[in-house]
């Protein structure tokens, strides 16, 4: 038996053997003894050594559907800018209209490239009224940075890289509100009960603040909490400790992974790329065309992408086998040339068939349209659905 | 579940007990634990001839992909039913209800020990 590397892009967890001496580039999380504690398997993700799964990782999918689930997502990137003219920078460097939105307020967005392409997908919150939080993806640290600093010139703004001054844990699922709100030595500036999705609240844990975001990436309801690395183990030990009676667990990438693909969600790297423009990956109503001011990447955006370029949707397959990424997409069971590609794909945990998203020909991205997936050499066949294949109750 | 220091093992992560001319073959606990949760395993066909070193069958976990290679030259006599109904055996007992497959053979190629293996992952 040997694990087929093929099947793993470079950006993403893999399950390769890591019984490696640590190279000395490889970066630890802040918590990363407490997850040796927790008897954690680790990957390298962007640079990272980051937990893959703790014991199972469909049990811990399960968790995040039916209890929570708690991730430990420190190596993700954290920049801040501030200023007089911080909305109106972020208005121009970035796709969507910050300086709309409200205090405490998320909102998704994207860094574009002159020709429309996409450097990173980001979640940016207003601190303050000159104050943002620009969350990138480990992978994009360094380009998100570059991009923001390099657009900054001619504003009267500060770009700071804080990534390695913060850390981020996520508790995802139906009962996160109610584990926040029993942690020992968590305040709230508010009320949980009223924070409504992509919003934020201040707080303090212990002596440190906290930035207490209604926000995650499982399609389950939760929070994402930030938080200096000094006090993040902390932190992650009170969250686990008020979480235990509701059926919390720590939850590694895999199960993320799986959660995000279910509730359609794209991945750079995978769905999103510096050559992908916005609107073949569904998010044209991400770029704001109406904000009135102009923005990197405007122009190559009003003109859009090509007619005949690849467009994202989902594909749901009877049986077993899922179709993963790079797999080929096909027309019909003897096409000769594919017409499409799987960005994402796995045996879907909550639905028990296989899911995948895919980039194929206009022509095949109607939903109902029937495919064909290779999948090692057996054409399978798919059924195109509309996105996502994961809903939650409300 | 067998005695993994009686066991035989390949470089593919692969376990062979070898009971006269059959040889019982398995993945490691180590395989199963970077797998992850196995969620399908596909098997030969009873009767099927098989080559050591080739792929015979498959098993995939959430996150991926791994090949069954067939550890000796010969004939598949029995598969696990109960492995395919539940592929979650091969993780909860890769050395005992989560055996794969039994093959016939006449001539046992050169495999690694015990001792060798679990120098071969490390621990």
């Amino acid at each position: 038996m040997t694990p087929d590397t093929a099947a793993h892009p470079s950006d993403q967890p893999t399950d390769a053997p890591s019984n490696t001496v640590p190279a000395s580039d490889e970066r630890f999380s802040p918590l990363h003894q407490a997850h040796v504690d927790a008897g954690a398997s680790f990957t390298d993700f962007a640079g990272w050594q980051m937990p893959v799964r703790y014991s199972s990782d469909l049990a811990e999918h399960h968790a995040v559907r039916t209890k929570a689930g708690i991730f430990d997502l420190s190596h993700m990137a954290e920049i801040t800018v501030s200023g007089p003219d911080a909305g109106a920078f972020l208005d121009y460097a970035l796709a969507g209209k910050l300086s709309a939105i409200d205090l405490l307020q998320a909102k998704y967005s994207l860094i574009l490239n002159a020709a429309g392409g996409i450097i990173d997908d980001i979640v940016v919150y207003r601190t303050n009224a000159e104050d943002y939080l620009v969350v990138a993806n480990a992978g994009n640290r360094f380009p998100a940075f570059e991009a923001l600093s390099d657009r900054a010139a001619r504003f009267d703004v500060t770009v700071t890289d804080q990534s390695d001054d913060v850390a981020l844990v996520a508790v995802q699922g139906p009962v996160s509100r109610a584990i926040l709100e029993a942690t020992a030595g968590l305040t709230v500036d508010g009320d949980l009960s009223e924070l409504k999705y992509y919003r934020a609240l201040g707080g303090t844990f212990q002596d440190s603040d906290v930035l207490i975001a209604r926000t995650g990436y499982t399609g389950e309801d939760g929070f994402e909490l930030y938080i200096d690395v000094p006090a993040a183990l902390a932190l992650w030990d009170a969250l686990r400790a008020a979480g235990e009676p509701f059926g919390l667990v720590p939850a590694g990438l895999a199960s993320r992974d799986t959660l995000r693909l279910e509730a359609g969600m794209p991945l750079y790297g995978h769905e999103l790329s510096v050559t992908g423009y916005p609107a073949q990956a569904g998010l044209g109503r991400v770029v704001n065309l109406a904000k009135g001011t102009d923005f990197i990447g405007r122009a190559a955006s009003e003109e859009g992408p090509p007619a005949d370029a690849a467009v994202l949707v989902g594909l749901v397959a009877a049986g077993k086998r899922a179709g993963r990424a790079d797999y080929p997409v096909f027309r019909s069971a003897d096409a000769p040339v594919a017409e499409g590609v799987i960005t994402s794909g796995a045996l879907s945990p909550t639905l028990g068939h296989p899911i995948a998203m895919a980039y194929v020909a206009p022509s095949l991205a109607r939903p109902g349209t029937e495919v064909f997936v290779d999948v090692r050499g057996t054409r399978i066949p798919a059924t195109v659905t509309p996105l996502p294949f994961y809903k939650r109750q409300k | 579940m067998a005695d993994k220091t009686e066991l035989q093992y390949t470089a593919e992560h692969e376990w062979v007990q070898v009971d006269g001319d059959t040889a019982l073959v398995g993945i490691t606990a180590y395989a199963a634990d970077k797998l992850g949760d196995v969620v399908f395993v596909e098997l030969p066909a009873v009767g099927s001839s098989v080559a050591a070193g080739t792929v015979v069958g498959e098993i995939e976990s959430t996150k991926s992909v791994g090949e069954l290679f067939a550890p000796v030259d010969g004939t598949v006599v029995e598969t696990n039913d109960a492995v395919v109904d539940s592929p979650e055996l091969v993780n909860s007992d890769p050395f005992g209800a989560g055996w794969l497959l039994k093959v016939s053979f006449t001539e046992l190629p050169t495999l690694l020990s015990y001792s060798e293996y679990s120098a071969l992952v490390g621990e």
